[in-house]
């Protein structure tokens, strides 16, 4: 079976490690939060100022002055902190940040990320997408291994404007975990129930498959 | 002590003319500039262009003015939620020029700053490097990226005090403090105006030397744009 949107943040929350500081995206990065290993901590930064972004408020203590990255309403923890926008891309090119996890449309073999842009659609923006991408040590994308038409979101090369360059490092997909490295993908674990063939098949950009590939575990 | 205070809105805005450009604080809709935008769309002044980190909704924040085609050209990282500002996209009746938010962040702390340039990795490799002077130090690539030059810069505080200092509240801070430094006349609206000496200078964010006018100001509407909350258990 392919991973649920769920799964494939509860997979992403098995790579987080104790006192990391993590910028999560929007969609699918954005439930990582909800599977946080036990006896761990970590820390969120939301790109528009703020350290130990917490869960939703409970109704009618929204404050339109606590928002995250996403304009949604949040909560800040205890130890929490705020900031300005020069700021908090401080933490993230300078990186402090230990983690980006982030969605895209496609994503090539070298480590290209596309994720802001589509030619001929309505292009809202990068948003802080490019500054995350081109200096976190540590990205996790996020994402469907294809495309609703069933295309291969893991390319050779990216088709799409580029957010990017050689940057990411690991993809976790409904499908499998991969690695990026040696311009090529190495695939590392399958979703539950989920061959080989079938990632070969989904995967358009150079597989590598060395060995048994174990299942992810829950 | 030098007074910065001016008693509304349209004193604050005088010199605001045609063709001008400004800086306008705030995140989606969190800490912009409420009575500055209204009293912009009062004076009608148009072939603006805005420096903004968004560009509002459709009936609130700089959509008011993008409904009155007062903007020319806007500069700023997403745009997303407002058709109206899709429309004149669209159709060529508007520039947009969208930048990385961080480096967004950092060209407007450079202009007040005294920074005429600086290098950052943002966008390298990408569109948004195209026709920039790129340099590669310790092994990685960067991005030479400029500057503004800003006759106004208008920015909300929660708190200000007759000196011009503020002090901002939760993630209404966001690009607030570096468009204060980087204005030739930097205006400052508050929520809460008080006489210098009533604030702890421990607590300053933006000291009153980059505030050039200041008011109190009223009828804060302060939208939220996206209300998500946790139920009750």
């Amino acid at each position: 079976m392919a991973l649920s949107k769920q799964e494939i943040a509860q997979r992403i929350a098995q790579e987080l490690q104790d006192k990391w500081y993590v910028n999560l995206g929007i969609g699918i990065p954005t439930l990582v939060a909800n599977y946080i290993p036990k006896n761990i901590d970590v820390v969120f930064q939301s790109e528009n100022g703020m350290l130990s972004m917490g869960p939703f408020p409970i109704e009618g203590e929204e404050d339109a002055d606590l928002i995250n990255a996403g304009k949604q309403t949040v909560t800040i923890l205890k130890g929490g902190s705020l900031f300005d926008s020069a700021l908090s891309f401080a933490m993230i090119r300078g990186q402090h940040v230990q983690l980006t996890v982030l969605g895209a449309m496609e994503v090539s073999q070298n480590g290209d990320i596309a994720n802001w842009k589509i030619p001929g659609k309505m292009v809202k923006g990068m948003g802080g997408a490019m500054d995350l991408v081109a200096s976190a040590e540590n990205i996790i994308v996020a994402m469907m291994h294809t495309d609703k038409s069933g295309a291969s979101k893991l390319l050779k090369r990216c088709s799409l404007p580029l957010t990017g360059v050689n940057c990411v490092k690991k993809v976790v997909t409904n499908l499998a975990y991969l690695e990026i490295k040696n311009n090529a993908f190495y695939l590392i674990e399958r979703a539950p129930g989920v061959s080989v063939e079938e990632i070969k098949a989904a995967t358009e950009g150079t597989l590598i498959v060395e060995g048994e590939i174990p299942e992810m575990k829950f | 002590m030098i007074n910065k205070v001016v008693n509304n809105a349209q004193d604050a805005l005088l010199g605001v003319e045609n063709g001008m450009t400004f800086m306008l604080g705030g995140f989606g809709l969190c800490g912009i500039p409420e009575n500055c935008i209204s009293e912009l769309v009062r004076l009608g002044v148009s072939n603006l262009t805005c420096i903004s980190n968004n560009a509002g909704v459709d009936d609130f924040g700089l959509g008011l003015l993008l409904k009155k085609h007062q903007i020319k050209k806007m500069i700023s990282s997403y745009v997303g939620e407002n058709e109206e500002f899709e429309r004149q996209m669209l159709s060529g009746e508007m520039d947009v020029e969208l930048i990385p938010q961080g480096t967004l962040a950092e060209r407007c702390r450079a202009t007040g700053a005294g920074i005429p340039a600086f290098y950052t990795p943002a966008g390298y490799g990408t569109e948004v490097a195209e026709g920039k002077e790129t340099r590669e130090f310790n092994g990685k690539m960067y991005v030479l990226e400029h500057a503004f030059n800003p006759e106004f810069a208008f920015v909300k505080a929660w708190k200000g005090d007759t000196a011009g200092n503020l002090i901002f509240k939760g993630t209404a801070r966001n690009f607030n403090p570096m468009m204060a430094m980087a204005g030739k006349i930097t205006v400052a609206e508050v929520e809460e105006l008080v006489e210098a000496g009533e604030l702890d200078p421990n607590q300053i964010h933006t000291p009153g030397i980059f505030v050039q006018r200041i008011f109190q100001g009223k009828d804060y509407e302060k939208r939220i744009e996206q209300r998500t909350v946790t139920q009750k258990s």
